[in-house]
This record gives structure tokens, C-alpha cells and sequence, in this order.
């Protein structure tokens, strides 16, 4: 990665993808609890971690992100007894990929964060920040029309059916 | 480059427009988030008809601007960027429903919780809620009609646990002329109360008030009482759910045994060698038994562990012969029920804390060590001593010291203050000197007396002639370093209002024990598919506005097993939780979540991974056709299906690739 000249400090742009009942929840507490942290982390609400698709993380790195944060239940708590194994048996895939690609893992991060655990929310957020701040930019070469319609399956699909493999 | 992503997106009513509504929740966003700006902001958004702000979006006011606006065609979706969804989402769905499109029609932005609240910097603040509000007013672009989905809801509940939690709310229930299952493990009902001879601060008897209530329960027509029997499988949801509980075998059958107690007499065991579970193992029982007199069923238990009859076959078992009613069943085996309830209240209570962890304190090595629930028994004129207070030894104590915040209020243990322990403790100290006449000292590192009565029940005990040290206790030992230590235990502590370490010889120790989770409460948790705190209990769907629900829709709870609470505030809980139970079923149905998944059959291959992937079973497979469809009744609403489907076929209300990617874009495409 060509190293990048810039006067202002790089601002990493970081993308979460919360469970509803713990992650989101205990991202609920921080902020009840007042914890302040980067602002760097945009948080997405989904219902459960095992809906996180690989393509939402790669059409996050494609559309800018610099990092993705995924959040799930403990082992053993989830909602929905066992979307957050999903969840991890694809983020492992997702890094194969990932490093396929020439991406650095640590871009990417999957979290077990329960309800209660609103500062894990804080220390989490804030270490990945400071992390993906250190890789510095995610600069992918996309091509102009790889980027058009994101309801479309478009090239990060073949990627996707490297997950059933 | 917003511009050119949303035009070509598909929308099922034309172009829609979107009105952003963006809330100063007083100052706790506008304090931080410049919501001019937001404003500003979201009207150059596509689509984006409407812009507004208002002091609070929740008040009447606030929500009738979205109503009005939708009612007159200004906008026919809706943003509304406050606090978060879990707090506000079902209010401002059914404004959008007034105004007259779907509920759905509406996509919340969090700039509360999740940003004013935890970003220190103006600036930063207002440009992350501005990435919220871009990826909502995208994302709703997006959504689809829905009609909101009702099911009925099942009249039953399920009560689980039958200390006086339990007992309340069930019976609050059935007097309302619902039916309640009350189930509890252990063989009787009455919880910890039952154990306490006295209680706080009014000092009438434990038993006097409780257990008419118990008796209550057994006679009620409108309560199915299973005791000696657990929980072992939930499934449904909210207002249909289906539960098996599993009976465990008491080799005595229920609807025969009177509570005679003519077998317990016959035993071959002619006296009673086994530590007593109820009696906390101060007294003994025989391997058939009843926990106490008023136990409630009055039914007498087998212990299979002692039996001579289990253990060797070989007895001549007078117990059979002794029973007027032929209730032995010594063939007994686990049986199971299942039922449908439409709401469940969780009543499972908790244990105190294990004093043996803190061996400085001489628990289980000095015999005149006791816990506080060991000392309550030794109190109850039904325990062990017959309500006199004698050491191991069979003599009275002269002098006690009462050690408070044992296992609580301690970063070693439990940070937590277990709350009833300082009220307890006076009571015991009052209870102490009343049948024994010793001095009493009491150890405390701040006293904590807030309740009706309780200041009053405080000053009480000092004016008794109580001696209240302040500071917590370093250690008991029986290390004499003076003439009048010798034979006694000797209480260490620093004195802090006088400044000095005072060593206090007692002959005998109480452990005001605190208050903790039950040891399977993660278990129960798992079963119910709730939330426990960091410390184990259970957690409330709000700690101040829904005390009583959880996050389950559905699932209630009552007493200590969602925080350290004494009896009073029990049953105010309990009942609370009845009265939320009982609204839910009077109302008759409930409104399903809309999340729930569904199969696009054209793009559907037939592949079938979906299928094996639902936790649920919800999906059924054609296999004439080779097309998966989802039961939308049984289908939660995870989409663990949908992130599976490898042709994009599985999609889910409200989650949908569509959806998500174009939220995914918003938080990114403005930063």
C-alpha cells in the first residue's frame, strides 16, 4: 500500500453490525452510562449477528469503510440459540477471503458483547479505532460500476458463494 | 454520490417521500449535536420532503407533527433521529400508523444513546448523526408495506418459583380468573419467608403471614400447583407459549397422601440422621419427611438417597403399612406435563451467599460461626431447637456479634449492597437479646435503613441498648491474647468512629450473608431467553419504566431474582408483574414483530441450506416443487436464513439485503 501524504490525521471510517439484543443493547448502556468513545464506530442494527452476510462487510470495505465491527451474543446466549456460531463460522471464512484479497484481518473484528458489557462497547470500539488508525487507509481499487447498485449482487458474489464451499 | 445511488432502488409506492424529524430531547442531543445543522442536513437528502426538529419528538406534539404531515401528503415515510429504537420505536410506529400509512413505513436514527451521550466533541458528534440520518432516510426508502401481524393470546401463565414471589403473583392471577401453573422444585412452596421466624420491621411472625397465602394457593381452583418439579423445555412466543415441566418422582402419591405423618413414625429409621435441607442442617430428618409442618402440599417425601429400601431392597417397609391411604408408590418414576401458557413470570428468587468463601471469618471451622439464615432457624420455634437459641454445645450464648455485608459491598465477592442485610441484622440483634438476653454488638460499615418503619425500627435497636460498631471486620479467631478472650471468639475490627482496632469476645458469630443469584440462574436465563446483568440476575426490560418486564415480550419477573429486594418490595413486584401479565391477556392478542423472514420462490434453487440452518424449524421444504417456504407463525425473525441464502431468495422483512446494504452506504457516504 503506497504510503499516503495528508496533513490532517487520518480518521478511520468504521462500520458495527450489532445484534439487537446484546451488542446494540450494551451499545445502549454505554450511552446511558455516559462512556464516551470514538466517534469514528457508525453502529448498524440487525436482529441477530448470524444475519451478518459476508457481502455486508465486503461492500462495507468496498464503500469506504476502513474497519467493520461485528457484535454478537456470548457463546451459548444468543436470542436465537445459535445465530452468533453462524456468525463466526462465516467471519472465519470472510478473513480467508479477506487475506485473498491482500486485506489486513485486523480490519475486521467480531466481538461477543452481552447486554450488560457496556464498557466492553467503550474499550472495544476505542481499541479498534486506534487499530485500524495504525493499518491507515483501506484503499481498494474498485472499479466505478463494482460500486453502482448495492441491492444487486454485484462482483462481491462470487466471494459470497466461496462461503458454502 | 447519494444522488445517483437511490434513483434506480426499487420502491413499491412511487418516489417516496421522506420526512427526517430530528429531536433535541431537551439538551441531552441538542446539548451536543447541532440539530440545525442535522436539519439542514437531511433536506438535501433524496427524497428527504420534510425536515423538522422539535424539542421531543415522544411528547404529543412532537408526534402529532409526523401525523399531520403524513395525513396531509408531505411525506409518506418517516425518520425520526432521537433516542434509541428500543426506547421510542413502538411509539413512533404507531404515530406513522395514525398518519396513515404501515407502521413501517418509519426507520429510527439513535443520536442519543449512540452518539450525543458517548462522543465528546461537538463536531464529531453532529457528523456521526448525520451518517445515522443519512443511512436511515436510505434505508427507508426501502421499506415495504406491512400490515402489523396479531396473534391471540393463550389465558394461561406460567409461574415459576413459589417462594412469596411466586405465591403472589399467582395468586393475584387466579383471583383475576385466570389459570396459573405455579411450579417449584423444591417439595413445598413458601421460598425463603418460610425459613424466617420474624420479619422486619414489624416484627409479626413469618408464618403467620405466609402461610395462610400458601394455603390459599393449594385450595384455589384457579391454580394448578406443581411442586418437586422443573422447567425443562420453552418454546413459542409471547402469548403462545408451549412449556414441559418434568415432575420428579416423591414415591408418595399426591392426591392420596393427607400429611398424617403416620408413615414418618413407622420409619425403620428410629431417629432422624439426615441434615435437614430446610432446617439449613442445624436439624435432622429421617430418608421420609416432611420439610415443615405447614409445608404446602402437605405431602411427605421420599429421600432415595437414605431409603433402606432404595439403597439395599431389603426393608420391611412400615411406612406402607402405617399409610391409611395406600399413597406409596415406590415405583414412581419422572413424569412430564405440557402445557400452553400465554405469559410466563419468572419468581425464581435466590441464594444467600456462601460464608465459607471468606475464611477469615472462621465459617465451618469455628462451630459457633453461623449464618444469618442458620440463625433464623434456631430463632423459628417450628426449627431445630424449638425456637431456643443454644449453641452446638446446648448452651445459650452470652454475648453475639452480627458481622454485616458478609460476601457483599466487598470487590472480592459482590460489589453490590445485598439491601436487606442491615434491616435483618437489627431484627436478629433485637430477636438475640429478647430470648437470650446476651449483649449483642453489631459490625457495620454504614448502616442502610431506608423503607417505611426502618429508620424508625433503627432507632428502636439502639434505644434497646444494641452496640453498634462501625467497621468492617478484619477477622474471628479464637486466638486469645487476653484473660476474658479465653473460650471465646474474638471479633477484630477497626472501630472507625473512635479512631481504634477493638477486639470484642463473643460466644457466638452471626454472618449477615448476602444476597445472590440462584447457582442455575444462567440456566434458567438460557430456558426463558432473557438477560442476566454482571452479577447474574436477571435483567429488566428497564430499570426504571419496566421494572417487571424483560426483553422477552411475555416473560415477567418478580422478586429477588432480578436484584437483592426484601419482602414488601417482593410482592409489589409480584403483583406488578400479575397486573402486566394480566393486561397482555385481557387484551387478548398480541403484535407480532414484522421481521420475520420469507422465500423469494422465483430465485429459490431448492438448495435447502435455509432449511437446516433455522433454530426453529420454520422452514418447510416442497420437496415436489424444490422451493423452501417460511412458516412466518413460527419463524422468529434472526435471519440467520437469509445471510445463508446463496441466491439471495431469503429475504427478511425490514432486514432485507436491500435495506441493510443501503444503511451500509449511508453511514459511510457521509462522514
Amino acid at each position: 500500500m503506497p504510503e499516503m501524504e495528508r496533513e490532517a490525521p487520518f480518521e478511520p471510517k468504521i462500520v458495527a453490525l450489532f445484534c439487537t439484543w446484546c451488542t446494540y443493547t450494551a451499545a445502549d448502556l454505554a450511552g446511558i452510562s455516559r462512556l464516551r468513545y470514538a466517534p469514528n464506530v457508525r453502529p448498524i442494527r440487525l436482529m441477530c449477528s448470524g444475519r451478518v452476510d459476508p457481502q455486508f462487510v465486503l461492500a462495507a470495505l468496498r464503500d469506504g469503510a476502513d474497519g467493520v465491527l461485528i457484535g454478537g451474543c456470548h457463546p451459548g446466549d444468543c436470542h436465537y440459540q445459535e445465530g452468533n456460531d453462524n456468525a463466526l463460522r462465516r467471519f472465519e471464512l470472510l478473513k480467508r477471503v479477506l487475506r485473498e484479497m491482500g486485506i489486513e484481518e485486523e480490519r475486521v473484528r467480531l466481538e461477543w458483547i452481552s447486554a450488560s458489557e457496556g464498557e466492553k462497547v467503550q474499550r472495544v470500539c476505542n481499541e479498534m479505532t486506534e487499530q485500524v488508525r495504525a493499518l491507515g487507509p483501506l484503499r481498494l481499487q474498485v472499479p466505478r460500476e463494482g460500486r453502482a447498485r448495492a441491492g444487486a449482487r454485484a462482483p462481491e458474489a462470487e466471494l459470497v458463494g466461496g462461503e458454502a464451499r | 454520490m447519494a444522488e445517483e445511488l437511490i434513483p434506480d432502488r426499487p420502491s413499491p409506492n412511487g418516489a417516496p417521500k421522506i420526512g427526517v424529524y430530528v429531536c433535541h430531547c431537551g439538551l441531552n442531543i441538542a446539548g451536543t449535536v447541532d440539530v440545525h445543522e442535522v436539519v439542514r442536513f437531511a433536506s438535501t437528502l433524496p427524497y428527504v420532503t420534510v425536515a423538522r426538529e422539535y424539542k421531543f419528538m415522544c411528547s404529543d406534539p412532537g408526534q402529532e407533527l409526523i401525523e399531520q404531515d403524513l395525513r396531509e401528503g408531505l411525506v409518506d415515510r418517516v425518520v425520526v433521529a432521537s433516542c434509541s429504537p428500543l426506547m421510542h420505536e413502538a411509539t413512533f410506529r404507531q404515530a406513522t400508523g395514525r398518519g396513515g400509512t404501515s407502521p413501517f413505513h418509519f426507520q429510527m436514527a439513535s443520536i442519543r444513546e449512540l452518539v450525543s451521550w458517548v462522543t465528546e466533541d461537538p463536531e464529531d458528534a453532529t457528523e456521526k448523526a448525520k451518517a445515522l440520518v443519512a443511512a436511515a432516510v436510505r434505508r427507508v426508502a426501502l421499506h415495504e408495506y406491512l400490515e402489523p401481524r396479531e396473534a391471540p393470546v393463550h389465558p394461561d401463565v406460567l409461574v415459576v418459583g413459589g417462594g412469596i414471589a411466586g405465591i403472589h403473583a399467582a395468586l393475584t392471577l387466579a383471583d383475576a380468573g385466570k389459570h396459573v401453573y405455579l411450579v417449584e422444585r423444591e417439595s413445598t412452596i413458601g421460598g425463603h419467608m418460610a425459613k424466617f421466624d420474624k420479619t422486619f420491621p414489624t416484627l409479626d411472625c413469618a408464618s403467620c403471614i405466609l402461610t395462610p397465602k400458601m394455603s390459599a394457593v393449594r385450595a384455589h381452583p384457579n391454580i394448578t400447583l406443581w411442586t418437586y418439579s422443573d422447567v425443562v423445555s420453552v418454546s413459542g412466543y409471547t402469548g403462545d407459549f408451549t412449556v414441559r415441566v418434568r415432575h420428579r418422582p416423591r414415591y408418595v402419591r399426591e392426591d392420596l397422601c393427607t400429611g398424617c405423618l403416620a408413615c414418618i413414625e413407622a420409619c425403620v429409621h428410629k431417629q432422624a440422621k439426615y441434615p435437614s435441607e430446610f432446617d439449613e442442617g442445624l436439624g435432622k430428618r429421617k430418608p421420609i419427611y416432611i420439610p415443615f409442618p405447614q409445608a404446602t402440599p402437605p405431602v411427605v417425601v421420599v429421600d432415595p438417597e437414605a431409603c433402606i429400601w432404595f439403597k439395599t431392597g431389603k426393608c420391611p417397609r412400615p411406612c406402607i403399612e402405617a399409610c391409611e391411604r395406600d399413597a406409596f408408590d415406590f415405583e414412581q418414576t419422572e413424569t412430564e406435563d405440557e402445557i400452553k401458557v400465554g405469559a410466563i413470570i419468572l419468581a425464581t428468587g435466590f441464594r444467600t451467599f456462601d460464608a465459607g468463601r471468606i475464611p477469615e471469618y472462621g465459617y465451618g471451622r469455628y462451630p459457633n460461626v453461623y449464618t444469618s439464615l442458620e440463625v433464623e432457624r434456631l430463632l423459628n420455634s417450628a426449627g431445630p431447637t424449638g425456637g431456643e437459641v443454644l449453641l452446638r454445645d446446648g448452651t445459650k450464648p452470652r454475648t453475639v456479634g452480627i458481622i454485616h455485608c458478609v460476601g457483599s459491598r466487598d470487590v472480592r465477592f459482590h460489589a453490590y449492597c445485598s439491601k436487606v442485610c442491615c434491616m435483618y441484622s437489627l431484627k436478629l440483634a433485637h430477636m438475640l437479646r429478647e430470648r437470650t438476653g446476651a449483649e449483642v454488638y453489631n459490625f457495620y460499615i454504614d448502616m442502610r435503613t431506608p423503607g417505611k418503619g426502618y429508620e424508625e425500627f433503627y432507632d428502636k435497636i439502639l434505644r434497646e441498648g444494641a452496640h453498634l460498631i462501625r467497621g468492617r471486620v478484619a477477622e474471628v479467631t479464637d486466638e486469645a491474647t487476653a484473660p476474658e478472650e479465653e473460650g471465646h471468639l474474638v471479633i477484630r475490627a477497626e472501630d472507625t468512629l473512635l479512631g481504634t482496632v477493638r477486639r470484642v469476645p463473643v460466644d457466638m458469630v452471626v454472618l449477615a450473608v448476602g444476597m445472590e443469584p440462584q447457582p442455575d440462574a444462567e440456566d434458567v436465563r438460557r430456558l426463558f431467553n432473557i438477560s442476566c446483568g454482571g452479577e447474574g440476575f436477571f435483567t429488566e426490560r428497564h430499570p426504571k419504566l419496566a421494572p417487571v418486564s424483560t426483553f422477552t415480550d411475555g416473560v415477567f419477573l418478580a422478586g429477588a431474582c432480578q436484584g437483592p429486594k426484601d419482602i414488601p418490595e417482593t410482592v409489589a413486584q409480584a403483583g406488578a408483574a400479575a397486573a402486566e401479565a394480566l393486561a397482555m391477556i385481557d387484551r387478548g392478542s398480541v403484535r407480532l414483530e414484522a421481521n420475520t423472514a420469507f422465500v423469494d420462490e422465483a430465485a429459490c434453487s431448492g438448495c435447502k441450506t435455509c432449511v437446516g440452518l433455522c433454530p426453529f424449524g420454520a422452514i418447510e421444504f416442497d420437496e415436489e416443487r424444490r422451493k423452501a417456504a417460511v412458516n412466518e407463525v413460527v419463524c422468529k425473525g434472526c435471519g440467520i436464513c437469509v445471510a445463508a441464502c446463496p441466491s439471495g431468495a431469503a429475504q427478511q422483512h425490514l432486514f432485507t439485503d436491500a435495506q441493510i446494504l443501503a444503511e451500509i452506504e449511508g453511514v459511510l457516504a457521509y462522514a
